[in-house]
């Protein structure tokens, strides 16, 4: 591998129907890196991952994943590359082994029987090998396509909401095993609705509408979002949150276990609320916090709202 | 990178393999069709054809002789298209299927009726197609009566009075006891293989879209060969062991002969099994449903029936519909069995047609490769 990006792609766009779904987006994935994606429903995570391995010929934009072109080079491509799809779409009328064996077949894999013993050994499969891999549960199905599509040990491993519906001793064990990887050099793009699993990205990207918001690595998306928080401790939160929500200078309330996280992008604005507040009622306590992504996400998202919806509308 | 790879290709096969058995679908068609078919058609088909195609002895050219023939020709029933000398040449017409008669009208045909020794005029039949001859013969005694009356006027009315001026020797060949089962059956074997392997190759694909794991094996650098073969063989396996059950049930319930050459009928009927998957395939490429893979292979199976000279002979049909049924497999497949289970033909006697299939299966896998898409546009 040179040192080039893992993957680059300048301008993509998809364009179906009367619908732009992915709108000139550039990407820059380091390689060896941890990249998340975010972004709400119908941003057009999915297709944008499509485009990047191949999949979907883009209607503009280029790029090149692990040095290939996206548009001429696909087959270069899928040799290393690990693709999880979203939606499960291993053979369920195969077994589970049979699966195993099947892509392990389709990546020539050497010692194919070692192999597949090897990943039903590490996924805790080893005596349910024979059950149809239809019949498994919501999260044993994504732990299996997660497992299918690393058996070739590619270069690069992108992962369509590879955790939905995985219980969360499961998720840990996932990140576990990305983290491992991403220090043998692995790069990982992996798209999300989690803010636990974003947090333990080393870059994040994040769409809306199919247009890129904000990209970079996860430490600076915070600031660059630019919000100032409060954080709000005391009784009869229900209340103040919704005298809050009521406050046009409040651009976010949002509930973190026991306290209220206000937050805006206008500081001087926030400031005069927090003030006003503190003066005719004493029982809050007010503390001016760090911004964290997560704060940051759900203002993006927020701010950017529902993409069906604005699709929609625009279809009709 | 290789060009093909074995590896992806057995992944495909043993894939495809696995869940044909695992689908019961799959085996009911394959046992169920072939048997159901037999019976709906073998018993229930008949048709009354037109304009069959039929060959001339003239060793006589009399104006009875030439009476005869045209009262032949203005029934409708033979389509006179030429000449031949000869025994030989004859039969040779009959076993490629170019005529479904030869008649010969004996030397001194004339005289022979005015000195009273009732000649006989010999008619040789293709009886493989036993509906085409029945229909035809039955309506020759007629047809024959008239044209003498007509023209055995004034002082020779006499002679055309007595019993049987003349007589007619049918000789029926390929299939003497003139039964409709021993012809309609071969055919069906064609438009059985026709309507399962089709159907089948466009479903199993189509299936692959229809529940998304086609997004997987897309993602895998596996080539649209390596896909092609990887699902047509398995159905080749189906495409045996439906013609096996065929072929025993054919011969407990009608008992058809099989004459010919085994070595031509498995060469004939494995090109036309692969070419029927290959159009299956071309289907699948054409569609996104199963409902509707379902739909455009019942669509194709229509002119296979009607067209292929299954239903109709070929040879009574119009131009048009010739030009059309000469690019249907089933057509040529059709003639090879006739051919190899009742006339006796071996390897020399198909060859054309089995060009015919190559072609055709060739221009097929030409256009589905070119069509098989290698992303999800
Ligand atoms: N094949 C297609 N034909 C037409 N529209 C499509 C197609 N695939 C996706 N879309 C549309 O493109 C938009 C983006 O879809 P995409 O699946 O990329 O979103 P996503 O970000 O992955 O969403 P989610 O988080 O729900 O998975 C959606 O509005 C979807 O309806
Ligand atoms: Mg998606």
């Amino acid at each position: 591998m040179s040192a080039e990006s893992a993957i680059s792609v300048r301008g993509l766009t998809k364009v179906f129907g009367a619908n732009t779904v992915v709108d000139s987006v550039d990407m820059e994935v380091p390689t060896g890196a941890i990249y998340g994606f975010l972004g709400p429903n119908g941003s057009g995570k999915t297709t944008t991952i499509r485009m990047m391995c191949g999949l979907l010929t883009p209607d503009g934009g280029e790029g090149r994943t692990l040095g290939h072109d996206i548009r001429t080079e696909a087959r270069a491509i899928k040799e290393n590359v690990g693709y999880m799809t979203q939606k499960f779409s291993l053979y369920g009328d195969l077994t589970i082994r049979e699966n195993l064996d099947f892509m392990a077949r389709m990546y020539g894999l050497k010692n194919r029987k070692a192999v597949v013993a090897d990943t039903l050994c590490a996924l805790g499969l080893e005596g349910r090998g024979n059950q149809l891999a239809g019949t498994l549960s919501g999260g044993w199905k994504q732990r299996l396509a997660l497992a299918a599509c690393m058996q070739h040990k590619p270069l690069l491993l992108l992962l369509d909401e590879p955790t939905a519906g995985v219980d969360p001793k499961a998720r840990r064990d996932f990140w576990d095993e990305i983290h491992r990887l991403s220090r043998q050099g692995v790069t990982v793009l992996v798209s999300t609705h989690y803010m636990d699993e974003a947090v333990q990205c080393d870059y994040i990207a994040y769409i809306a509408y199919g247009k890129k918001l904000i990209d970079g690595p996860a430490r600076e998306i915070p600031a660059r979002v630019g919000l100032t928080t409060w954080r709000v401790d005391g009784p009869e939160l229900i209340a103040l949150e919704d005298a809050l929500r009521a406050d046009p200078r409040v651009e976010q309330v949002a509930r973190f276990g026991a306290q209220l996280h206000v937050s805006s992008i206008d500081a001087a604005a926030l400031d005069a609320v927090v003030c006003e507040w503190t003066q005719k009622d004493g029982t809050h306590t007010w503390v001016k916090k760090d911004a964290e992504l997560e704060e940051a996400f759900i203002y993006l998202m927020t701010t950017s709202a529902d993409n069906f919806g604005q699709t929609g509308a625009a279809a009709q | 990178m290789s060009l093909f790879s074995l590896s992806r290709f057995a992944a495909v096969l043993f894939k495809e393999f696995v869940q044909m058995r695992r689908d019961h679908l799959t085996f009911g068609m394959m046992i169920g069709i072939p048997i159901l078919q037999l019976v709906i058609f073998g018993f229930a088909i008949n048709a009354d054809p037109h304009n069959l195609p039929t060959l001339v002895e003239m060793a006589d050219e009399s104006p009875v002789a030439r009476a005869v023939l045209s009262g032949m020709e203005t029934s409708d029933y033979f389509d006179f298209v030429g000449v031949v000398t000869g025994a030989e040449a004859g039969d040779a017409a009959l076993r490629e299927g170019t005529a479904n008669f030869v008649v010969v009208i004996p030397p001194d045909f004339e005289r022979d009726i005015i000195r009273g020794l009732s000649p006989e005029i010999l008619i040789s039949a293709d009886a493989s197609d036993p509906t085409a001859v029945g229909a035809a013969m039955g309506a020759l005694n007629g047809i024959l009566d008239t044209a003498i009356r007509q023209t055995l006027t004034g002082p020779l009315a006499a002679v055309a009075a007595r019993p049987a001026p003349f007589s007619v020797v049918l000789h029926k060949q390929f299939n003497p006891e003139g039964e409709t089962a021993v012809n309609i059956v071969p055919g069906l074997l064609a438009v059985i293989l026709a309507m399962t392997m089709v159907l089948i190759t466009a479903v199993a694909i189509v299936r692959e879209t229809e529940r998304g794991t086609m997004e997987t094996l897309i993602a895998t650098p596996v080539r649209p060969l390596e896909v092609m073969l990887g699902k047509i063989l398995p159905y080749v396996f189906v495409g045996y062991v439906q013609t096996a059950v065929f072929l025993v049930a054919a011969q407990l319930m009608f008992d058809v002969p099989f004459t010919g050459s085994g070595l031509a009928f498995f060469v004939g009927f494995n090109v036309y099994i692969v070419v029927n998957l290959a159009l299956g395939f071309l289907i699948s490429t054409l569609v996104h449903t199963q409902m509707q893979a379902m739909q455009a292979s019942f669509m194709l199976i229509l002119p296979t029936i009607l067209l292929s000279g299954f239903m109709f002979p070929f040879a009574g049909m119009p131009g048009w519909a010739q030009t059309i049924g000469t690019a249907i497999p089933a057509t040529h497949f059709l003639r090879i069995v006739r051919k190899v289970m009742l006339k006796g033909g071996g390897m020399a006697d198909i060859t054309g047609d089995l060009r015919a299939i190559v072609l055709i299966g060739l221009v097929i896998t030409a256009i589905s490769l070119l069509r098989y898409r290698q992303t999800l546009d």
